[in-house]
């Protein structure tokens, strides 16, 4: 057995297997999908465009993902926090697991774990701390889904009133919390003028699309604009700040 | 005979999630045989204690909140794989709305989850030639002309997504849009939270929608 070390190549090997199953599910999801979209007469080329806008919108939420990766290997090291952010949690609920875990601990952040009970108390902490709602799913999606059929089921345009309304209290939310910082002055503006910069891009994109018949712009719109207003927060962050 | 795709969903689905739970249990499981260090009792439940009350509650209130959008099988692979509030979910939205489907019929399900698949394999293959490639990137990364952009990853996404969201539902939006704008103002710690608030946000979404449904106003 080799000596405990947070970057081991046991831990590497844990990992690897974990993104392994995750890369395994989702290609097995996503080959059943598209057999199924063939067999309903789903063009291809919506296929297409479908798997590479999903794509390339990815790209840059992945490298925030990996700057949190970064953010945790100071004193988890790579592999646990890369295995972490592959599956079922997400940054705001991982650092904040580990981090009260260490703090219970007595652990600086700025060093990296040599206490094997330490991390794997961290690691379980982590594993637990968000486990109930995958359980919800295994036991209950189906009965959800159902319930989501009868009500479309039922009354059709109520029924796709309250899922317009799940996503648009999503988008709420988010959008409030861009104002959480407005009260600290001009740089609290800055997360409002992006998503601003953003909507206007995303709104030139709807007319390319509309009026300049540029309908092959409609897969890609959402990753540009969200490109478009990360490049002009810097500006944006100096001007401000 | 053949298993309808609606039912086989379910079977394949549940499998997979089945398999992905007993992998998050093995990882930790493995990594105390390895080394012989289970961990005291008294950490991990304090750790637990810290964050298992918010994030119990955020998990399982995530699920009622956007499964209806996701469909069923983008929901037991988006689970599995996470980040969805600022990855799955919008990237399922998104592909609905380009190939023009509704969330909650076959086709929206079937646009969902391979939104959602080509999401999961990309952010780990990043993630993996990220880790990979540590060396060339973190300079990238961690450079500080190059932070604000990171910093602004969920404005950027949010405010490209509402113009299309928000524009075509405005009535609807109106009100959960207020309440939001006026709670995060005068409670700005709630940004830590967010999560809790998107269950808010949607109930409250739904409640101004029925009022202007009876009113025949949607």
């Amino acid at each position: 057995m080799e000596p405990f070390n947070v970057n081991s190549g046991f831990l590497y090997g844990v990992t690897i297997v974990v993104i392994i199953f995750v890369l395994s599910q989702s290609g097995y999801f996503l080959y059943r999908a598209l057999k199924r979209a063939k067999e309903l007469h789903i063009s291809s080329s919506v296929l297409r465009k479908t798997i590479a806008s999903s794509a390339i919108f990815t790209i840059a939420p992945a490298a925030a993902i990996l700057i949190g990766v970064i953010s945790m290997s100071s004193f988890l090291g790579f592999p646990w926090p890369w295995l972490r952010l592959s599956v079922l949690g997400a940054v705001t609920y991982e650092l904040p697991a580990a981090t009260t875990t260490a703090n219970a601990m007595g652990i600086d952040l700025t060093k990296v774990i040599t206490d094997p009970k330490a991390f794997t108390a961290i690691a379980w902490v982590m594993t637990l701390g968000i486990i109930p709602g995958i359980f919800v799913i295994l036991f209950g999606m189906k009965k959800i889904q159902s319930g989501v059929l009868k009500l479309k089921a039922k009354d059709s345009k109520w029924g796709d009133a309250v899922l317009t309304s799940l996503f648009l209290g999503m988008i709420s939310a988010f959008l409030g919390m861009l104002f959480a910082k407005v009260r600290t002055g001009l740089p609290g503006l800055v997360p409002i003028a992006v998503a601003l910069v953003s909507a206007l891009l995303m709104g030139v994109c709807g007319i390319l699309i509309k009026v300049c018949k540029m309908t092959w712009l409609e897969q890609y719109a959402l990753p540009i604009s969200m490109l478009g207003a990360m490049a002009m927060s810097l500006p944006i962050t100096s001007w401000l700040q | 005979m053949q298993r309808p795709y609606s039912e086989s969903v379910h079977i394949f689905g549940r499998i997979w999630v089945a398999l992905g739970i007993l992998i998050l249990f093995l990882a930790p499981t493995a990594i105390c045989v390895y080394y012989n260090a289970w961990p005291a009792l008294t950490p991990v439940l304090t750790g637990l204690l810290g964050v298992a009350p918010i994030f119990w509650t955020v998990g399982v209130i995530e699920v009622f909140t956007f499964t209806p959008m996701l469909g069923a099988s983008a929901s037991y692979l988006g689970f599995i794989t996470g980040n969805l509030s600022n990855l799955k979910v919008p990237a399922a939205l998104n592909a609905m709305e380009a190939a023009k489907v509704k969330p909650g019929t076959e086709e929206g399900d079937l646009i969902s989850t391979i939104a959602v698949a080509a999401s999961a394999i990309v952010n780990t293959l990043v993630l993996a030639f990220g880790v990979l490639l540590l060396g060339y990137l973190r300079p990238v990364l961690e450079s500080p002309v190059l932070k604000p952009a990171f910093a602004n990853i969920l404005p950027a996404l949010f405010g490209a997504l509402a113009v299309v969201y928000v524009s075509k539902n405005w009535k609807i939006a109106l009100t959960p849009l207020i309440l939001m704008i006026t709670l995060f103002i005068l409670v700005p710690s709630l940004a830590s939270s967010v999560g809790i608030l998107v269950p808010v946000g949607a109930i409250v979404a739904i409640a101004a929608a029925r009022i202007l449904y009876k009113k025949n106003l949607l």
